[in-house]
């Protein structure tokens, strides 16, 4: 393919309009709407793995860039570009792009073009959150994406769906509030909305501490960290299963992603003065948060808080770069921790969509997420017992899984900062087996538990397929990371070159100077 | 990148098909700190790779770490523990034994493989490839030493009073596995090693003649309704006092060689606490002895404590059997005879080249001021010269008392063995429970986790976020919208008479300004 294509405004706007397209067909042709939102999504899927073979890997550098005037009395530009960072995370989004559209084939039957047509259009206003280069173009997509999600939750939800879709959408929304006063702030400030401009513009301590905290208020709510945390166990639960699963697997890196893209190369100094808080968060998500999934009863809740604990691996990992500088000019252990976060972001988007995905099959057959409600499943079902137990494994962090990797990286990275954050990060380690294997024995193992059990059907071809590809695609990222990592490594080390420069006006001014 | 060299390890763990619950998660304990110790690695030296990690090991000592403020730890110390506690785990030492009895419950030969022959060896293999780090914390070594030690005995003791013919066996497992750590913990790492293949033999050979036994009686696993089979089972008879014989270390048999290596290294270590280790082993011997002719007596001699009743069905009451019980296949016996080949022999050919010749000269790394082994070496003058000086050394004449005192208790006054139980009733109980070892675990670490769980999310998240502050501050915008509500009345007199006072308070205002 010719390098001239915009390729990323493909990748945005393809499946937008085809989302515009399955909801015009109307709701009475289903079918259509289902096959036609296939295409669009593998469409959409196969263009983006030209974004994996093109893409130069020795440079940091912003590629597939595309910049033109959107708004220009407020220079406000329609600026797109894809970094290491933002490519791993985009495939993702492309990639459960199909998976969710055939998660849902035979499952909704109520409006299904509406249906499918909400996710095609998140799928689009998530890739654009991913390559927006411009500040108001990135908030643009980020509040748009909720809209669709808030409307899959409350049509195709569970019995408490308004109650969740609010508390959903007001969190978030007020989280992003904070976000926007920054953005302007920044306009104003230094007279462009270029994030990448924004990257290079000094700030002093004061203005990077309120920059910081409005970026973390947006990301932490998004990923979501402790004690933001609350809605996200309440919207799985009643979400519709392609809804958590999109929810899990791209929504909630958004927030790590916003780390990486603004609070870190924006206010380097304020994240270094505040890097103890953002470590103290992650390690309570990892470790209280653990404890918490130990005891639910709900299997996505439990699921639910299981990401929460995940994701304080991420946060960790990006943030315990500043205590490795301190303890000396050795910053392998630095690259090492933001790329472990990055794998395990890769990592939990297959492993949390797959297991949100399994308890989607069981909710399809028996209509309850209650632990209690099953029990030897495994008996009727042994295709599906297979799937379920390597995914709680993958979970788990069972070495050769994906999960394994990214934890190791940043549990290894943990400790060339300090032997206790590895120690703390390590309990998930007894944590994750205990509430993952427990919840297997409970479910999936032992002797059928009543009578609807064992009239269970195993996955059909269907399930099959979606559970198979994410169970190659976890063992992929398991077994050999390498190709994932390569394809980060030259972003990693410029993030870390920048994030060890003082962004403040003297620091910068002397180095002007030299 | 990393080199993943000692992850290695971790995919030798048993796959998740015979682990119960327990199994992993103890071993996730075990884990733990083991991954811990791998992140220390990386911390000291930079690299995974075994060749860089050796090379560097001497320019750790010295080296600190301040993990409780105000205290300083040998940096190699912090290392070896760590590493060690993930060896406990997979090889089964106390306090992390818990899993190894219990998954007994799986089918014998899977017993005979894991138990005896190869996964809990990889712990000990482990830190004899670890040698090069081990040997330079004199303080990690003592305590290998001590934690085998305890091993060594206490499960022995254990071994005394079960019931169960697979459980004496795998109780003796772990006190075997023990000696191999003391092994260790007195840098006779080429004994552990030799220790550890002569016992795969007669412990699989051991396992098998249970699993025999257990089918000619029909899945009973229960000594009390054993006895009197040397005349039905003759092949397994014999072949079970080879192994015991070998267990014990009756000179000439291959438990003999290795065992009685390890005595002798034990005796030579100057290390911190040796002199304790040498009495506990001593001890174990009769212990061992003791365990294991009292296993032979009760299944193999003496008259039957089983009934025959052909018109029993097929689940007939404790004690009773359908049929007639008869020596077991051919396809039991000659992997029997097969064992019992090399139980007798391993040890007298092969102990000359591992312990003091070639096999493992490049894998082992011992200090001089330490090596134990090369000092025995000196003394050593082949393999039947030493089997001939036994009847000279204190062990033998232990081994002889234990045989002795099984032989007075179980073979020829059998009232003595109620008598001693009823006699030390306490005793008896503590041993028979194992320490209640499980009820601890079980209501420290099980119910209280779960318990903290269920504290954390009931008080914190869901009564102090969610209560207090997400729905609080929901109904404090109720409520001050009720407030508001209330000034837009309708009456135009309110409406006035608010006019009449903001003209006053902005009047008042411009006259204090002027």
């Amino acid at each position: 393919m010719e390098a001239n294509l915009p390729l990323l405004s493909l990748l945005i706007w393809i499946p937008i309009i085809g989302g515009g397209i399955v909801a015009a067909l109307g709701s009475q042709r289903a079918a259509q709407s289902r096959w036609l939102a296939l295409v669009v999504s593998g469409i959409t899927f196969l263009l983006s793995l030209d974004l994996f073979t093109a893409f130069q890997r020795d440079t940091a550098q912003m590629q597939f860039v595309e910049n033109m005037p959107w708004i220009e009395s407020f220079d406000i530009n329609y600026y797109l570009g894809v970094d290491g960072f933002s490519v791993p995370l985009i495939l993702l989004t492309t990639f459960f792009g199909v998976l969710v559209v055939l998660s849902a084939w035979d499952v909704i039957r109520t409006r299904v073009n509406q249906y499918m047509a909400a996710f095609l259009v998140m799928e689009g206003l998530m890739v654009g959150v991913f390559s927006a280069l411009d500040g108001i173009l990135f908030y643009v997509f980020f509040e748009a994406m909720l809209i669709p999600m808030f409307l899959v939750i409350g049509m195709w939800g569970g019995p408490r769906r308004v109650y969740a879709t609010i508390k959903f959408f007001l969190y978030t929304f007020l989280g992003s509030v904070f976000m926007l006063i920054g953005l302007i702030y920044l306009y104003v400030q230094s007279g462009s909305w270029s994030i990448l401009d924004w990257h290079e513009y000094p700030l002093g301590l004061a203005a990077q501490t309120w920059l910081f905290l409005g970026f973390l208020a947006a990301f932490s709510v998004k990923i979501p960290m402790w004690p933001v945390h609350t809605w996200l166990p309440d919207a799985h639960v009643e979400a519709p299963t392609g809804g958590s699963v999109i929810l899990a697997a791209i929504m909630l890196k958004i927030g790590g992603y916003g780390f990486i893209r603004f609070s870190l190369p924006i206010t380097p100094d304020a994240s270094m003065a505040l890097d103890w808080l953002i470590i103290l968060l992650s390690l309570i998500a990892v470790v209280y948060i653990g404890f918490v999934a130990l005891v639910q009863q709900d299997m996505k809740k439990l699921i639910a808080y299981s990401s929460i604990s995940h994701m304080g691996f991420v946060t960790l990992g990006l943030f315990i770069a500043f205590s490795i500088f301190q303890n000396g000019p050795d910053t392998k252990g630095a690259a090492l921790g933001v790329e472990g976060a990055m794998v395990q972001m890769i990592s939990h988007g297959f492993i949390s969509g797959a297991l949100f995905l399994c308890v989607g099959v069981l909710y399809d057959r028996m209509h309850s997420r209650m632990i209690q409600d099953y029990g030897g499943v495994a008996n009727t079902m042994p295709w599906f017992a297979l799937f379920a137990v390597f995914f709680f494994m993958a979970n788990a962090g069972l070495p050769g899984t994906s999960g394994f990797v990214g934890e190791f990286m940043v549990i290894l990275a943990a400790f060339q900062a300090n032997f206790w954050y590895a120690f703390l990060a390590a309990l998930t380690l007894i944590l994750g087996a205990a509430y993952s294997l427990w919840l297997v024995k409970r479910v999936i193992f032992g002797e059928v538990g009543n009578k609807e059990v064992a009239d269970l059907q195993d996955i059909n071809r269907r399930e099959a397929l979606i559970l198979g590809v994410l169970a190659a695609a976890v063992l992929l990222v398991g077994l050999w990371p390498a190709p994932l990592v390569d394809l980060m490594h030259s972003s990693v080390a410029e993030l870390l070159v920048h994030i060890n420069q003082s962004k403040l006006p003297a620091a910068t001014a002397a180095a002007a100077g030299l | 990148m990393v080199s993943y060299l000692l992850i290695g390890f971790w995919f030798k763990r048993e796959s998740a098909i015979f682990a119960n619950l327990k199994a992993f998660l103890v071993n996730r304990v075990g884990d733990f700190g083991f991954l811990l110790g791998i992140a220390a690695v990386l911390y000291a030296t930079g690299s995974l790779n075994y060749a860089e990690v050796f090379a560097q090991a001497p320019d750790i000592v010295g080296r600190t770490i301040s993990i409780i403020p105000g205290m300083d730890w040998q940096l190699i110390t912090v290392i070896c523990v760590c590493l060690f506690i993930g060896a406990m785990g997979k090889s089964a030492q106390a306090p992390l034994h818990v899993w190894l009895p219990d998954s007994m419950e799986g089918p014998t030969p899977i017993s005979a493989l894991i138990h005896a022959a190869t996964m809990v060896t990889a712990g000990i293999f482990m830190v004899a490839r670890m040698s090069p780090l081990f040997e330079y914390s004199d303080a990690a070594l003592s305590f290998v030493m001590l934690i085998g030690l305890f091993t060594a005995l206490a499960m022995g003791l254990i071994g005394i009073v079960q019931n169960d013919i697979k459980r004496v066996i795998a109780y003796s497992t772990l006190s075997q596995l023990g000696y191999m750590t003391v092994a260790l913990g007195v840098s006779a790492y080429s004994a552990a090693i030799f220790h550890l293949m002569t016992h795969a033999f007669f412990k699989a050979l051991l396992f098998l003649c249970a699993g025999s036994v257990i089918i000619a009686l029909h899945h009973q696993q229960d000594m009390r309704y054993m006895g009197g089979l040397r005349k039905q089972m003759p092949i397994t008879w014999l072949t079970a006092w080879i192994g015991t014989l070998a267990l014990v270390g009756f000179p000439f048999f291959s438990g003999f060689f290795s065992k009685d290596a390890i005595i002798e290294a034990v005796a030579l270590s100057q290390r911190f606490g040796s002199s304790i280790a040498y009495w506990g082993v001593m001890l174990g011997v009769l212990v061992t002895s003791f365990y294991s002719f009292r296993l032979l007596y009760l299944v193999f001699h003496r008259q039957a404590r089983y009934a025959v009743d052909h018109h029993a069905g097929h689940h007939p009451p404790d004690g009773v059997l359908e049929h007639e019980p008869h020596e077991s296949p051919a396809v039991v016996t000659i992997p029997l005879i097969l064992l019992a080949i090399p139980s007798v022999l391993m040890g007298y050919f092969t102990i000359q080249p591992i312990l003091f010749g070639p096999w493992l000269a490049d894998s082992i790394m011992v200090l001089p001021q330490n090596d134990v082994m090369a000092e025995l070496g000196y003394h050593f003058q082949g393999a039947a010269a030493m089997a001939m000086h036994a009847p000279y050394t204190l062990p033998f004449w232990l081994m002889i008392a234990g045989f002795a005192l099984a032989s007075l208790i179980y073979f020829l006054r059998p009232s003595l063995a109620a008598a001693l139980q009823h006699k030390l009733p306490q005793l008896h109980r503590i041993l028979f429970n194992k320490y209640y070892w499980d009820e601890f675990n079980q209501l420290v670490f099980v119910r209280g986790t779960v318990e903290m769980g269920n504290q954390l999310w009931k008080k914190i998240d869901a009564g102090l976020i969610d209560g207090l502050l997400v729905n609080g501050s929901a109904r404090l915008v109720g409520v001050a919208a009720q407030r508001l509500r209330l000034l837009q009345s309708g009456y135009l007199f309110q409406y006035a008479f608010a006019m009449i006072i903001g003209l006053i308070a902005i009047l008042a205002f411009w006259v204090v300004l002027a």
